[in-house]
C-alpha cells in the first residue's frame, strides 16, 4: 500500500519537466549542480541511492557522482587536505572514522539542529538522533552490529545450535572453523566476556595488560580454527562456500545471505556490537557546494527518508522518530522490522562499542594483537 | 639431451624419461592455474568451483553471463575505460623518454653511467609497495595524488626500465661502423639516426613498450594507493572484487586479459625475429 | 681555441700530432670525447629529471617523513620552549612556567583544533595521550591560573611525570621514534630499550619475510632449474615453443595468477574436490592450503617461477655442449659430467636468477594479502595497513626505508654478480 504510494508519487514527479521541489525542502540558494558522494559501495550503498539520492536528484536536477572509498576515507582524505584540493563533498563512514576525522579537523563541526530537520512532532533532531551523536562532525544515518552467523546444516553439531557468543569458544560442542575479524575491536570484548569478566568490568579489565593477556589467551583456544578476516564480504561468502561453520560479520550482510541468497544460514544476535555509521562533511568546502550538502543532508536524514533506507537492507535507522515507519523490504516483501539489530528480541545482551577507549589505545592493543596473530 | 643414444644403459633411458615426466609436471604447474579459470569462467553459477553440472559436461551448467556482466557493469566498464585511457599515455611518455636515455646511455663515454643506470631501473627494483607509499606521500603534498596524471606520471615511471633494457639490449649487437658509413656517405646524424639506427632498434622500442603497456594495464599495488574511485583501473577493480563481493566475473576478465597477453606475446616473438633477422642473426 | 702554429706541410714541427683542423691531436681527441658525452648527458638528462621527479624525489620524501616531527614544536612552542629548562629525571613535575605557557599553546592550538591532532601523534608514544587532549578540549581554554592545578582538575593524567616526559621526548623536530618502533625499539625514561616480548611484531616480521622469500626462491631453483636445462639443450625450434608456457605465466596478470590459486586451493577447491573425488583423503578431512604460508609460498612461487628460468636460461644457453662430452669422454659418468662440468658453468645463472626472484618476493604485497592468511603474510602488507588503516605514515616510512635499505644491499649484490646492463627480458 505505502509502496504503491511511494511509487505513484515518485513517477508523478518524473512526470514533471522541470526540477520540483517538495514543499518541506528549503529552496537551495547558490548551490553547486553536483554532488560527490563517498560511500561504502554493494547493496548498503544501493541503499542510500534507492532511499536518498534518487528521489533528491528527480527533485533538484542534482547530478550524484558515487565514489566506493568510504573504506580509505581518513587516508584519502588527509592526503587531499595535505594537497590542498578536496574532491569530496561528503563522506560516509563508521563512527570511530568520524571521531578520528574530527579529531584530525578533516572533518567539520555541524550543529545538528541547525541543518537537520525535527521529527515530525517537532522533536529537534539533536534529541531525535539522541546517544548516536558520538562526535560533533557526526550526522548519523543507520546503526549497525558486528554478529555472528553459523551453517544450519552442520552434522558434527548433532542438531545443536549455537546460542550465545560464548559457543564460539566451544570447540568440542561445536567443532569447524570459525571466522573472526583481523583487528582486535569486539573479539576482545568477546574473549573477555566468555572468560568471565563482568560487562561492566570490560574496559577497566582492558586498560591493563593482564586484561589484553587474558583475551589473548581465550582467543589462544579456537586460534588454529579460525580464519581472519579483513572485508565485509568474507565472512558471508565463507559461509556460503561452506569453509567455515560460523563467523562475525555485519548484520546486514548475513541478512543478505540468509534471505536473499537463501543459504542455509542463521543469525546469532547474542552480544552483538553496535555502531554508527553516518556522514560527515569534509572540512574546507566552497560555499556552493557546502550549501549543496547542507541542502541534501536536510532531506536525507529526515524521518521519513532514513525509514526508507531500511527497506533496502537490514539496518536501524539512527532516528527514534523513523523506527515505526520502518516497513517490509523493497524486493521480498518481508517485515524488516524483526532484522533490524535495534529490535527488542535482538537486543538481549549487546555491547556498544567504546569509541573514546578504542581511539586511545587501539594502536597499542593492535601492536601487541597483531604480534599474537602472526606468531 | 636431444635424443637418447642407442647405446644408453637402462639407468639412463630411466632417468632421461624420468626428467621428462618431471618436466612435464612443471610445465604443468605453470600453465594448469592458467587454464583452470577459463571453463570456470563460463560457470553459470555464481561460485569460484566446478559444479556437478559443469564437470557433466552438461550445457546448462555453462553460460557466458559473466562476459555480459563484465560487458554491461558500469563499474566494470568505467575501470576497462580507465585502464584503456591511462595504459597509453603512459607507455608513450616511458617509451619516449626511455629510447632517448637508452641511446644515450649506449655511446661509448658516458660519465657515471653505472650510478645513472641504477638510478633509472631503481623503479623495476625497488618494492612496489615502497613505491607505492613513497609516490602517494609525494605525490599528496603536491596535488597529483587520486587524479589522473598522477596514476599516468607513476606507470610511465615504472615503465621506463622496461624500454631501457629492451632498448639498451638491440644497442649492444648495434654494429657502429653503420653509423660511420652512414656519415662517410653524406647523411647527417639526424638523417643517420632516422634512416640507419631507428630501423635497428625498432623492435627493441616496440617491445619496450609492450612491457611498459602491460605494466600500467597490469600494475594494482600503485593504483590502489594513487587512484581514487574515478581512476579505478581494470586491476584495482578485480583486487576489490577479490576481497570484496567474489563473482565469476572476475575470471572472466582474467580469461580476456589471458586472450590479450598471448596476442601481445605473439607480436613480441614476431618482433624479436625480425630484429635478429636484420641483425644478422640465426632466428631463434 | 687553438693557436698552435702549423707547417705548410701538416707534419707535426713540435712533436705534436694534429688534426686537420690544426689543433692538437690530443686536444682534440679531448674536445670529440667532452662533445660525445655532453650529447649522451642531454639525450639522458629528460628520462633522469622524469624519473627524479616522478620517482626519486617520492622515495626521498617518504625516507624524511620517517624522521619528520616538525608538528610537537608547530603546535606547542612555547611550551616546547619552557620545558628546555625541566629536568626530565628530576621525579618532579614541571612548574607553574610551564603550564602557563601550555595553556597558551593550548588556547591557540583548539583554535586551530590542532590540539586533538597533536594528541594523535603523541599516542604513538603513549597510549591514551589522544583522549587526554581530546577529553580536556573546551575545559582546558577556560582555564584560571594557577594552570597547573586547573590541568590536574580535568584530568589527572596532567599530573603524571610520564605525560610530560612523553612530551619533551617528542620535542624535537627529528625524530628516531619510528625507527625505533620499526625494530620493536623505544625510547623510555631509562633509555632505548625492547619493547615487551608481547608486542614485538616488526623484526620477526622482517625475519619471516626474508625467511619466506629465501623457501621461495629455493622452489622457484628446484622447479626452474630442470626446466631452463631443458629449454637450453632442446633444438630450437621445440625449446621456442615450450617457451611459451614459461612466457605465458609471465605476461599473465599478478591478480589472474592469484585468484587461480585461490580457486585451486580452497578447502571448496579444485585440488580438494580432486583428492576426495578420487578418494585420497576424506571429506571431513580436506587440506589448508590457503590462508596460511603454504598458500603463500605456492602461489608466489609459481608467479615468481619464470624470473628464475629466463637469466637462468639465457646463461644454459651460452654453455658450449662440448665441455659436456669431453668430460664423458675422458671417462666420467651422467652425473660427475653434469655436476662437476655443466653445474658449474651454470652458476651465474643460478646467482642471477635466485637475487632476482629474491629482491621481487621480499617486496610482495598482494599476493600475501590475498592467499596469505594471517601466517603468510610479509612486512610489505603491514606497510600497507599504517599507510591505509592504522595512519601512522611515520611508522609506515621508516618500515619502508628499512626494507629499501635490504634491497639496495641486494641489488648491490646482484651489480655485483651479474652487472644491471645484463639484465634480459623475455
Amino acid at each position: 500500500m505505502k509502496l504503491k504510494h511511494m511509487l505513484l508519487a515518485a513517477a508523478a514527479s518524473v512526470a514533471f519537466t522541470g526540477p520540483v521541489i517538495s514543499e518541506d525542502l528549503p529552496e537551495c540558494e547558490n548551490c553547486a549542480d553536483e554532488l560527490t558522494v563517498v560511500s561504502w559501495g554493494g547493496a548498503y550503498q544501493a541503499s542510500q541511492v534507492n532511499a536518498y539520492s534518487n528521489p533528491y536528484a528527480e527533485m533538484t536536477g542534482t547530478k550524484f557522482i558515487y565514489d566506493e572509498s568510504s573504506n580509505e576515507a581518513v587516508a584519502k582524505l588527509r592526503a587531499m587536505n595535505e594537497a590542498g584540493n578536496i574532491t569530496w563533498d561528503l563522506v560516509d563512514v563508521e563512527g570511530p572514522d568520524a571521531v578520528r576525522l574530527c579529531d584530525e579537523g578533516l572533518a567539520m563541526e555541524v550543529d545538528i539542529d541547525e541543518i537537520l530537520a525535527p521529527a515530525s512532532d517537532g522533536t529537534p533532531a539533536s534529541e531525535d538522533f539522541g546517544e548516536s551523536l558520538i562526535s560533533p562532525c557526526f550526522i548519523p544515518q543507520i546503526v549497525f552490529s558486528t554478529t555472528f552467523g553459523y551453517r544450519t546444516d552442520v552434522e558434527a553439531w548433532n542438531g545443536a545450535v549455537p546460542t550465545s557468543v560464548c559457543d564460539i569458544f566451544d570447540l568440542e560442542k561445536f567443532p569447524g572453523k570459525r571466522a573472526l575479524e583481523k583487528r582486535p575491536k569486539k573479539n576482545i570484548e568477546w574473549a573477555l566476556l566468555c572468560d568471565g569478566v563482568a560487562k561492566a568490568d570490560l574496559y577497566d579489565v582492558m586498560e591493563t595488560d593482564e586484561g589484553i593477556d587474558q583475551a589473548l589467551a581465550k582467543l589462544g583456544t579456537i586460534k588454529d580454527e579460525t580464519i581472519w578476516w579483513s572485508a565485509g564480504a568474507d565472512t558471508p561468502q565463507l559461509l556460503a562456500d561452506g569453509e567455515i561453520v560460523m563467523g562475525s560479520t555485519y548484520n546486514g550482510r548475513l541478512f543478505s545471505v540468509i534471505e536473499e541468497q537463501n543459504q542455509p544460514v542463521a543469525m546469532l544476535w547474542d552480544y552483538q556490537v553496535f555502531d554508527f555509521d553516518g556522514w560527515i562533511i569534509p572540512a574546507g568546502l566552497p560555499e556552493e557546494r557546502l550549501n549543496r550538502v547542507k541542502n541534501f543532508l536536510y532531506f536525507a536524514t529526515d524521518t521519513q527518508r532514513l525509514a526508507d533506507q531500511a527497506k533496502y537492507i537490514s539496518y536501524g535507522p539512527a532516528r527514534a522518530s523513523s523506527a515505526p515507519l520502518v516497513g517490509k523490504h523493497a524486493e521480498l516483501g518481508i517485515e524488516m522490522g524483526p532484522h533490524m539489530p535495534t529490535d527488542p528480541a535482538n537486543m538481549g545482551n549487546i555491547i556498544v562499542n567504546n569509541i573514546d577507549w578504542w581511539s586511545s589505545y587501539s594502536d597499542d592493543v593492535d601492536a601487541k594483537f597483531q604480534a599474537w596473530l602472526a606468531k | 639431451m636431444s635424443a637418447l643414444p642407442p647405446y644408453s644403459s637402462n639407468l639412463q633411458v630411466t632417468w632421461y624419461y624420468a626428467f621428462r615426466v618431471i618436466c612435464g609436471l612443471i610445465f604443468f604447474f605453470l600453465i594448469f592455474p592458467i587454464l583452470v579459470i577459463m571453463p570456470l569462467s563460463f560457470n553459470a553459477e555464481d561460485f569460484f568451483t566446478f559444479t556437478p553440472k559443469m564437470l557433466a559436461l552438461d550445457p546448462e551448467g555453462y553460460s557466458v553471463k559473466h562476459y555480459v556482466d563484465f560487458f554491461t557493469n558500469p563499474d566494470w566498464q568505467q575501470a576497462l575505460w580507465n585502464s584503456v585511457t591511462i595504459a597509453p599515455v603512459a607507455t608513450i611518455l616511458a617509451t619516449t623518454f626511455g629510447t632517448v636515455a637508452a641511446i644515450g646511455l649506449s655511446q661509448s663515454h658516458v660519465p657515471f653511467k653505472s650510478v645513472i643506470m641504477a638510478l633509472l631501473i631503481s623503479p623495476m627494483i625497488v618494492p612496489l609497495i615502497i613505491s607505492a607509499a613513497g609516490m602517494y606521500f609525494f605525490y599528496s603534498r603536491i596535488g597529483l595524488q587520486g587524479t589522473y596524471w598522477g596514476v599516468v606520471l607513476a606507470h610511465a615511471a615504472l615503465g621506463t626500465p622496461f624500454v631501457i633494457i629492451t632498448v639498451t639490449a638491440t644497442l649492444v649487437g648495434f654494429d657502429r661502423s653503420l653509423t660511420r658509413a652512414s656519415a662517410s656517405l653524406g647523411a647527417d646524424p639526424v638523417t643517420t639516426f632516422f634512416k640507419v639506427q631507428m630501423p635497428l632498434i625498432i623492435p627493441g622500442v616496440v617491445s619496450g613498450a609492450l612491457f611498459a603497456f602491460i605494466t600500467s594495464f597490469d600494475e594494482v599495488v600503485v593504483v590502489l594507493f594513487l587512484g581514487s574511485a574515478s581512476y579505478k583501473t581494470l586491476p584495482w577493480q578485480m583486487f576489490t572484487g577479490l576481497r570484496e563481493q567474489i563473482s565469476p566475473t572476475i575470471l572472466a576478465v582474467a580469461t580476456l586479459m589471458v586472450a590479450i597477453s598471448i596476442v601481445l606475446l605473439t607480436v613480441l616473438e614476431l618482433l624479436r625475429r625480425r630484429s635478429e633477422r636484420l641483425r644478422g642473426m640465426t632466428p631463434g | 681555441m687553438s693557436s698552435t702554429t702549423t707547417t705548410q706541410t701538416g707534419l707535426p714541427s713540435d712533436g705534436v700530432m694534429r688534426a686537420a683542423d690544426g689543433t692538437p691531436l690530443k686536444r682534440s681527441l679531448a674536445r670529440a670525447l667532452r662533445r660525445e658525452k655532453l650529447r649522451s648527458f642531454l639525450l639522458i638528462l629528460p628520462l633522469l629529471a622524469f624519473i627524479t621527479i616522478t620517482f626519486i624525489a617520492p622515495i626521498a620524501d617518504m625516507l624524511f617523513r620517517s624522521v619528520e616531527n616538525g608538528m610537537v614544536e608547530e603546535t606547542i612552542p612555547r611550551t616546547v620552549e619552557a620545558l628546555k629548562s625541566w629536568d626530565a629525571t628530576s621525579g618532579e613535575l614541571p612548574d607553574e612556567a610551564v603550564f602557563e605557557a601550555f595553556h597558551a599553546d593550548f588556547v591557540e592550538a583548539f583554535k586551530n583544533k590542532t590540539h586533538t591532532r597533536l594528541g594523535l601523534r603523541l599516542n604513538y608514544e603513549q597510549p591514551g595521550m589522544s583522549g587526554l587532549f581530546r577529553k580536556s578540549g573546551r575545559r582546558a581554554t577556560n582555564l584560571e591560573p594557577p594552570y597547573k592545578e586547573g590541568f590536574i582538575d580535568i584530568d589527572e593524567d596532567w599530573g603524571a611525570l610520564e605525560t610530560w616526559q612523553v612530551i619533551k621526548r617528542a620535542s624535537p623536530p627529528l625524530t628516531d621514534g619510528y625507527f625505533l618502533a620499526a625494530v620493536d625499539a623505544e625510547r623510555t625514561a631509562d633509555g632505548i630499550q625492547m619493547k615487551p616480548e608481547k608486542e614485538r611484531i616488526y623484526l620477526f616480521l622482517f625475519w619471516r619475510t626474508l625467511f619466506l622469500s629465501i623457501v621461495i626462491t629455493l622452489s622457484c631453483l628446484v622447479l626452474g632449474y630442470p626446466i631452463a636445462y631443458l629449454l637450453a639443450n632442446l633444438p630450437l625450434r621445440t625449446s621456442n615453443v615450450l617457451m611459451i608456457l614459461v612466457l605465458l605465466p609471465f605476461w599473465t596478470s599478478l591478480l589472474v595468477r592469484t585468484s587461480a590459486w585461490k580457486v585451486l586451493l580452497q578447502q571448496q577447491g579444485v585440488i580438494n574436490d580432486t583428492l576426495v573425488w578420487i578418494g585420497l583423503i576424506d571429506d571431513a578431512h580436506r587440506l589448508t592450503m590457503i590462508n596460511n604460508q603454504t598458500g603463500t609460498i605456492i602461489a608466489m612461487t609459481h608467479i615468481l617461477l619464470p624470473f628464475m628460468i629466463l637469466p637462468l636460461f639465457s646463461v644454459m644457453k651460452t654453455i658450449s655442449p662440448s665441455y659436456v662430452r669431453a668430460a664423458k669422454s675422458l671417462g666420467a659418468n651422467d652425473w660427475t659430467a653434469f655436476w662437476r662440468v655443466y653445474f658449474p658453468q651454470s652458476v651465474p645463472g643460478i646467482g642471477a636468477g635466485a637475487i632476482l626472484v629474491f629482491i621481487l618476493a621480499i617486496g610482495y604485497y598482494i599476493t600475501p594479502e590475498l592467499v596469505g592468511g594471517t601466517s603468510g603474510i610479509f612486512i610489505s602488507n603491514r606497510i600497507a595497513y599504517h599507510i591505509s588503516t592504522s595512519l601512522n605514515w611515520g611508522l609506515a616510512a621508516a618500515l619502508g626505508a628499512i626494507l629499501l635499505g635490504l634491497v639496495m644491499l641486494l641489488f648491490y649484490v646482484y651489480d655485483r654478480i651479474v652487472g644491471i646492463d645484463n639484465v634480459k627480458l623475455g
